[in-house]
């Protein structure tokens, strides 16, 4: 029946993803011509930017590069400028700002999950019928979205672009009653996050697999977000700084995004990879709803990439609690250091929403910055989404989908790595 | 009746859009103002008839300048969404360096087509700015509710530090750090500040503000010349000092 099937799917500007991308297929007589994914946002040239500016200014230029994981690039660069200029922040600080990465990823994933994936689910065009046909789920959705967003306004002073980070520590903690009443919030929105489980529970997953290897931090002790050792499930293991022989960056004409590889053609960072490569240092809770969907590792389904993010909100809900509790205990410890500016040059590395990454910073002995490279997750899961889409074409071909099938599933296949896509070209 | 109203993005990093899914409390009274006709970072629907067109981001190539001057044939009010659409925001440091520069330092021998960056109101009119790094959802509900009721849209004419003394914060000077708030626009609540990190002044300035006085303060504080200079360039919101 396929044999003789023509197909030309041309998707101008995916929509439900965060910038600019198109997905092109070409069918002929029932043979896989082509399926590209091509990134055509506009360059801003961050790393031009950033030369000559003093390394106190760079988090606030770089939170820039994106309006949803702004806090993550802000604390790769934090971190990056203070392991160049061998600054240690104080532990209160590290402390508020793993909060505030936490707050930043649950309103992403929600974000994502709500917003951007679920309405393919239910065969409809955005979250606002589904906000008619659906109004609990989405009200679910949006008490978790909220959620995050007051932990980051609580922790880093403003949900998008982050004010309280800084080099060498924060510049402010929470009220105590801002933490008060952030506890009662984080208790009260976890029967919502049930809800939101319950109601992916009952959808259906797309049944594909495709062999990868997937990147992420991990530390041994707690579920990555904020530096620790360079991990492979192809048992890749390599010290932070090490970020350059991760990625091997290499570009390709039809993008302006650049695509990575280590030990394979492609592979794959984000709230999969995490759940893969650090499954044990989830919370019980967090493995038990992964449980519920028979996600273990390594699972090599790309849209399962949805459920591992909801299985990490379940984590950051747990944790963040227990890290509120830290933050009280330790109420009235010092903030932020005294550092003299100095030259240097060091990687940050950082588990933002999307996956690992890397800001790598060289300062000089006044403490500008004189050299910047920042490699973003979706820049790292380009390859594995364009050779994704070559084995899943097929073998919808083999399926003998409609077109507007092919081209849905084409859609969601992509979507579920939850591109960031202006943030990937930066 | 409800605002038809879309959403365009151009060269920037989405976070003013975001806002518009942000204050989830109030989102679904907020939604209910409005009839969305076009916004891709949310919806696969796109319709053309829309009158109200939020632009967000600045123009970097030539393509963004064909869609500019298509949705300004459609919009009867076309607003400047965030600093980037109202100044060219963060985005105009790059137009302190070659674009050659630019293009190799990235992207080695590819090409790749990249122009200086520019604001909104340089490739086509606009009615209506709402500036900010990101926009503050408080004050876009506020801008429209005005459009909803036909009341003409303002900007607070006074400084950030007026919201930010209503808070009672420790002024920054106070602790030896520039901070922009004596003459940006306010309108933010002054979170920055509140947070005890110095305004950057992604407002812009405000209305007759005082830069000879402010300098001579910086001056005075024995604070830096050259951080004041980085400063003022971050959003492309203010003239440069001289040298």
């Amino acid at each position: 029946m396929s044999r003789e099937r023509n197909l030309a799917i041309n998707i101008h500007h995916l929509t439900r993803v965060e910038g600019h991308a198109n997905i092109h297929i070409e069918i002929k007589n029932g043979k896989l011509i082509e399926a590209q994914w091509a990134i055509i946002e506009t360059p801003r040239f961050f790393e031009v930017m950033l030369q000559g500016m003093s390394a106190e200014q760079a988090p606030f230029l770089t939170s820039r590069i994106c309006g949803i994981c702004s806090i993550s690039h802000s604390l790769a660069s934090i971190r990056a400028v203070e392991r160049a200029m061998h600054i240690t922040p104080p532990p209160l600080a590290e402390v508020v700002r793993r909060l505030a990465m936490h707050g930043e990823t649950l309103q992403s994933h929600a974000l994502h999950l709500f917003f951007l994936a679920a309405p393919d689910f239910a065969a409809l065009p955005s979250v606002l019928p589904l906000m008619e046909s659906h109004p609990e789920v989405v009200r679910a959705g949006l008490q978790l979205k909220e959620l995050g967003n007051q932990i980051s306004i609580a922790v880093a002073g403003r949900a998008t672009h982050p004010v309280s980070l800084v080099v060498g520590g924060i510049t402010k903690v929470p009220e105590k009653q801002q933490l008060e009443a952030l506890r009662t919030m984080i208790q009260e929105r976890k029967k919502a996050l049930e809800q939101a489980v319950t109601f992916f529970e009952g959808l259906t997953i797309p049944d594909f697999s495709r062999e990868t290897e997937f990147i992420s931090l991990s530390n041994g002790v707690t579920y990555p977000a904020i530096g620790g050792r360079l991990v492979s499930s192809d048992g890749v293991n390599r010290d932070e700084n090490d970020y350059l022989s991760m990625t091997n960056e290499y570009l390709r004409d039809f993008s302006t995004s650049k695509f990575t590889r280590l030990s394979r053609n492609s592979s794959a960072a984000g709230a999969l990879a995490r759940c893969n490569n650090n499954y044990h240092l989830l919370h019980p809770k967090a493995q038990a709803v992964a449980a519920r969907f028979g996600l273990q590792p390594v699972c090599h389904n790309p849209f399962m990439n949805n459920i591992a993010q909801l299985v990490e909100c379940v984590h950051m809900l747990e944790e963040a609690e227990e890290l509120l509790g830290m933050v009280f205990d330790m109420k009235g410890e010092e903030i932020k250091c005294h550092y003299t500016p100095q030259a240097g040059a060091a990687t940050g590395a950082v588990e933002a929403p999307r996956g690992i990454l890397y800001h790598h910073m060289e300062t000089d002995d006044e403490g500008k910055i004189v050299r910047a490279d920042c490699i973003i997750p979706t820049t790292q899961n380009n390859g594995n989404i364009y050779d994704d889409l070559q084995v899943f074409v097929e073998h919808l071909l083999h399926e003998g989908k409609s077109d507007s099938e092919m081209q849905l599933l084409c859609e969601m296949l992509v979507r579920s790595y939850d591109p960031c896509i202006s943030c990937s070209v930066h | 009746m409800k605002l038809k109203i879309a959403s365009f993005d151009f060269t920037c990093c989405e976070g003013c859009q975001l806002q518009l899914a942000n204050s989830e409390s109030s989102l679904p009274d907020f939604l209910a103002l409005l009839d969305i006709r076009n916004f891709r970072e949310i919806s696969s629907e796109r319709h053309h008839d829309y009158d109200i067109a939020l632009i967000e981001g600045s123009v970097t190539r030539q393509d963004e300048v064909e869609r500019l001057l298509a949705i300004r044939e459609q919009a009867k009010v076309v607003v400047a969404f965030g600093s980037c659409a109202c100044f060219g925001g963060v985005n105009s440091l790059k137009n302190r360096h070659a674009i050659s520069d630019c293009v190799d330092t990235v992207y080695g021998n590819m090409v790749v087509e990249t122009l200086p960056v520019r604001k909104i109101s340089d490739v086509i009119a606009v009615d209506l700015a709402i500036p900010g790094c990101p926009v503050s959802k408080a004050e876009v509900e506020r801008i429209v509710v005005n459009l909803a009721t036909g009341s003409l849209p303002t900007l607070p004419a006074y400084p950030v530090c007026v919201e930010c003394k209503q808070q009672l914060t420790t002024c920054l000077f106070e602790l030896g750090e520039i901070c922009l708030g004596p003459i940006s626009r306010a309108g933010c609540n002054a979170p920055c500040p509140t947070g005890q990190s110095p305004c950057l002044g992604c407002r812009g300035a405000a209305d007759d503000s005082n830069m000879p006085a402010f300098i001579a303060l910086v001056k005075e504080r024995g604070l830096s010349l050259d951080k004041l200079r980085e400063k003022l360039a971050f959003y492309n919101a203010f003239d440069p000092l001289p040298q």
